[in-house]
């Protein structure tokens, strides 16, 4: 049986709730509320903030000066590319452990996971040096790489828990009627694992989007992606909060979007599938 | 039952996977090990052509012998240890406040997860200029509006404003996953135990909080790994003044800023250690959970 209750209680943690949503949610808010102000005004209390004129200038300042256009697109580029490379590689791995699971997958998997742990930073020269080596400094195809590589572990582990949820009977019911490999994993498996494989990519085009280690260390003018674009602005010439925040904004907003709709997903993908 | 051919073909598929992040742990992880035994200063004419010297254990003394060390691993404990603190005990009040019955339950859930998805670099910038400025941040005008002369945040007070940023990052990280977990719990157990009149606190402490630990646990140990490489929010804030240079940020200083590559190597073998004492933990959770 449900639980009766009273429209007053209700009433008290609604207002609880929504009270501290917005304390969290607004440095957010006034990022957003700063882009649309001129800079005079944007360094003022915030009362006098609040009722200053709206204005649109700043975000085409931002473009003009440090081409939001062109990081914007290292980017997008970088992220999806390195899920996209990332999801071709993953899903052979994820499909065969799920269904022709053997002795070792366990361990693979568990190994899997423990390339994920290992601390960036330990590894910063090495990766530096064969970039420098390779011609990867500052490329757009480098960074995917990396970021793939980083992400494949949580590729993999997210389509092995979705792709242990397909029933195994139904790929034993076309193999039955004589499907081959192929066509069992183009007509049977793919239908149903295109939700798993829709959440993953959107999980993780989020991730590599805010990823801030490589992109920082190994990028300079020409595939800087956003990450480097905002964090050119921490040593400000004059007035610059209000582009300061338009930027931000522009950086934040796609993928906060994606954001919101991959919840659900963000929970499973971030905890390897140990909490549902 | 899997037939010899299946096996065979899905060796073949994991290959690929397998093999690449074999190569990324094992090609820069023999590296940094290579680098850490030898004296490698490229800016004083050191270079791999000429041959490096052989130094055994000293790089690792060194590291651990400069006065930087102790401190960095201070600041690396307290950041990780206060924002699991706060995470994890305002996260548990937030799920269990996001699990009452309320109007607009979803939008609200939207509002706590929506820092999760900014950026390091923005979250630190914006962070540092329009809040935690000392002229004309949002800090000092509510500060001055009081009557009270503003606090330089990251100077003053470094340690706890990089907390707070950092904390505001992974809030909705925990809040998000303990949500899920408090879902998962039978209802119908809370309202026997508060027919029976048992107190809302002793409910907390014997049915939710016993229901929440497995993902408390999984909460702070993947925080911790993520918290112990932070970089972005040091690297834009402080730039590792104020006492707030972690080991990472020590090592990247070490390696790119000082560019001694041997002494820094040998730093990354001790976070790797660091890190794997901590991975070991968290292996053990998913693992169980992959045979249940």
């Amino acid at each position: 049986m449900a639980r009766a209750v009273t429209n007053q209680r209700k009433a008290i943690n609604t207002a609880v709730a929504w009270g501290i949503g917005l304390l969290i949610f607004f440095p957010i808010l006034w990022i957003f509320i700063l882009s649309f102000k001129t800079e005079s005004d944007a360094i003022k209390t915030p009362i006098e903030i609040l009722s200053a004129t709206w204005t649109l200038e700043n975000y085409g300042v931002v473009q003009e000066r440090s081409d939001y256009g062109k990081h914007f697109y290292n980017s997008v580029i970088i992220a999806v590319g390195s899920t996209l490379l990332g999801l071709i590689i993953a899903v052979p791995a994820a499909w065969s452990m799920a269904f022709v699971p053997s002795k070792r997958t366990k361990d693979i998997l568990l190994w899997m996971l423990s390339t994920k742990m290992l601390p960036a930073v330990g590894v910063l020269y090495p990766i530096y040096l064969l970039f420098i080596q390779l011609g990867l400094l500052d490329s757009r195809a480098g960074l995917v790489i990396v970021l793939m590589l980083i992400n494949l572990p949580i590729i993999v582990w997210m389509l092995y828990t979705y792709f242990r949820e397909i029933p195994g009977e139904i790929l034993e019911a076309a193999r039955m009627d004589g499907a081959t490999l192929k066509s069992e994993i183009l007509y049977v498996l793919t239908p149903m694992a295109i939700p798993g494989m829709a959440s993953t990519v959107l999980l993780n085009v989020i991730l590599a989007w805010n990823e801030a280690f490589w992109t920082l260390n190994l990028t300079a003018a020409k595939a800087a992606p956003l990450t480097a674009f905002i964090a050119s602005y921490s040593s400000p010439e004059g007035l610059f909060y209000a582009k300061l925040s338009a930027a931000s904004t522009m950086a934040i907003a796609p993928i906060l979007i994606m954001g919101w709709f991959s919840q659900k997903q963000l929970v499973r993908g971030l905890t390897f599938g140990a909490v549902k | 039952m899997a037939t010899q051919h299946s096996r065979s073909a899905a060796r073949l598929m994991m290959a690929p996977a397998v093999v690449l992040l074999l190569g990324w742990m094992l090609i820069p992880l023999s590296m940094t090990l290579f680098f850490s035994f030898k004296k490698y200063l490229p800016l004083r004419g050191d270079s791999l052509e000429n041959g490096l010297e052989w130094v055994g254990f000293e790089n690792y003394a060194r590291f651990v012998g400069s006065s930087s060390f102790w401190p960095s691993v201070f600041t690396t404990l307290l950041i990780v240890g206060g924002v699991l603190v706060i995470t994890v005990a305002l996260g548990i009040l937030l799920a269990i406040l996001l699990d009452q019955p309320m109007w607009g339950q979803g939008v609200v859930r939207i509002l706590v997860i929506a820092p999760f998805f900014v950026m390091p670099t923005v979250s630190a910038l914006v962070w540092k200029n329009l809040f935690m400025d000392s002229t004309n941040g949002f800090f000092a005008h509510t500060w001055r509006a009081f009557g009270m002369q503003p606090i330089e945040w990251l100077s003053q007070a470094s340690m706890p404003s990089i907390i707070m940023i950092v904390s505001w990052q992974w809030l909705p990280f925990a809040t998000l996953i303990l949500l899920t977990a408090i879902q998962s719990l039978d209802s119908e157990q809370l309202e026997a135990s508060e027919m029976d009149g048992a107190p809302i606190l002793s409910r907390f402490f014997y049915i939710v909080l016993p229901h929440l630990s497995r993902a408390i646990t999984i909460v702070i140990l993947i925080q911790t790994i993520f918290l112990l490489s932070i970089f972005a929010e040091i690297f834009v804030t402080t730039g590792g003044a104020f006492g707030t240079r972690t080991l990472t940020y020590l090592i990247f200083q070490r390696v790119l800023e000082s560019q001694n590559i041997g002494l820094g190597s040998a730093g990354g073998v001790y976070a790797i250690i660091l890190a794997n004492i901590v991975a070991i933990f968290l292996m053990r959770i998913v693992g169980k959970n992959l045979d249940a």
